[in-house]
């Protein structure tokens, strides 16, 4: 744990694991829960965010708290672009956002920025 | 709507969602993991439009030449603009001591390990300030080109600096750092010279592979070399954001009070 909070700070993943238990327990405690199963998060490749260290994080972060023991589930999302060019709508790779089609650095992302918690499964008896 | 029946649940986000089994309750949420600060974000960003202030959150690796930007820029304009400086680093003052000594206001958050500043530390130090005194307030960020990207501090212009001793393809390994930026500096360029491995067409294209529209302006600050193109560049910002602060005034104005007539 010690990796994770020096002085009571921590590195991103870990603030972010916090904050994500501080809303977990909010809904859990609106919701007259005895503890929290699972949560389900979604997260795409431009959210600036590692699954990996958010996995690691998440059972430290949620020590002694509703939702110790439960499990996180994290459901990757896909980073698509927008041609404004000639309007198609393609895969794309985080350092490599030009349109499949016609090759125009002109997009916008449709989708891959997201870092949302999708639903949260309680125990409520 | 409800979050305990599962009305809440629509067929786009049904999958993630409603299994009611004994004891059990799904409760669906789709809310960003930053939403606490990205409301403080917004509080601070309030702040800064009452007093007609523009907020600049620069960002680069260690040793890019964030300090020293500001330096030149209070040089420069100090006479013209009042600035602001939020400092934040892990430890010391020595930044803040830097900026001290060219007689403009500045605070020095230190964030312990913290790799980023977030909105409520940028908060905690803006009482410290007299906002209605300042045009520009820097918030000089921690040196890292990872975290800060996802901290959204109530800045209205994202700056990143990408200094020419460190690689060009600093765009192509940390998108979500460049992609932010409204403005990228390329500084240091009074070294380009000796620095045969850095190619700054080769930069900007990295950049541009990003789908970044992002203005891309070559500097020295030590030097004082091309600092013209930033200088305007700040000037431009801060008077479209006056005018964009006006603007919401208006709008504001006249949506909380519907019955007052539009004066033209």
């Amino acid at each position: 744990m010690t990796n994770f909070s020096l002085s009571g700070r921590k590195v991103h993943e870990f603030s972010l694991c916090e904050a994500l238990i501080a809303e977990v327990e909010r809904i859990a405690l609106e919701n007259g829960a005895v503890r929290v199963e699972s949560v389900k998060l979604r997260i795409g490749p431009l959210s600036g965010v590692e699954m990996p260290l958010l996995q690691h994080a998440y059972p430290f972060a949620s020590a002694g708290t509703l939702a110790d023991g439960s499990t996180l589930e994290i459901e990757p999302a896909l980073l698509m672009v927008h041609c404004e060019v000639c309007g198609f709508e393609s895969e794309a790779g985080p350092n490599l956002l030009a349109c499949r089609a016609c090759g125009s650095n002109l997009t916008g992302v449709v989708s891959g920025e997201e870092l949302t918690l999708m639903s949260v499964e309680l125990i409520t008896t | 709507m409800c979050n305990t029946c599962g009305c809440n649940i629509t067929p786009g986000n049904s999958e993630a969602a409603c299994k009611p089994v004994n004891g059990t309750t799904a409760v669906s949420v789709l809310k960003s993991l930053l939403a606490r600060n990205d409301d403080q974000a917004k509080h601070n960003r309030q702040h800064f439009d009452e007093h007609g202030l523009i907020a600049i959150n620069l960002m680069s690796s260690p040793g890019a030449g964030k300090t020293s930007l500001l330096e030149a820029t209070i040089d420069a304009l100090g006479n013209q603009y009042r600035m602001g400086v939020i400092e934040g680093d892990l430890e010391t003052e020595n930044d803040a001591d830097r900026i001290r000594a060219k007689g403009v206001p500045v605070h020095q958050i230190t964030t312990g390990s913290a790799c980023h500043l977030d909105a409520h530390m940028v908060h905690d130090v803006l009482h410290k300030f007299a906002l209605n005194e300042l045009d520009v307030l820097f918030i000089e960020n921690v040196g890292n080109l990872v975290c800060p990207a996802s901290f959204d501090l109530g800045q209205h212009r994202n700056v990143v600096l990408l200094s020419t001793t460190e690689g060009d393809d600093k765009p192509a390994k940390y998108p979500v750092m460049f992609r932010a930026a409204d403005l990228v500096l390329l500084t240091k360029t009074d070294l380009l010279p000796v620095l045969d491995d850095f190619d700054p067409v080769r930069a900007e294209s990295h950049l541009r592979n990003l789908a970044s529209r992002a203005p891309l302006i070559r500097l020295s600050s030590r030097k004082k070399l091309n600092l013209q193109g930033w200088l305007e560049w700040l000037s431009l910002e801060l008077g479209r954001q006056r005018e964009q602060s006006r603007i919401d005034d208006f709008a504001m104005l006249h949506t909380t009070c519907p019955d007052t007539p539009v004066v033209v």
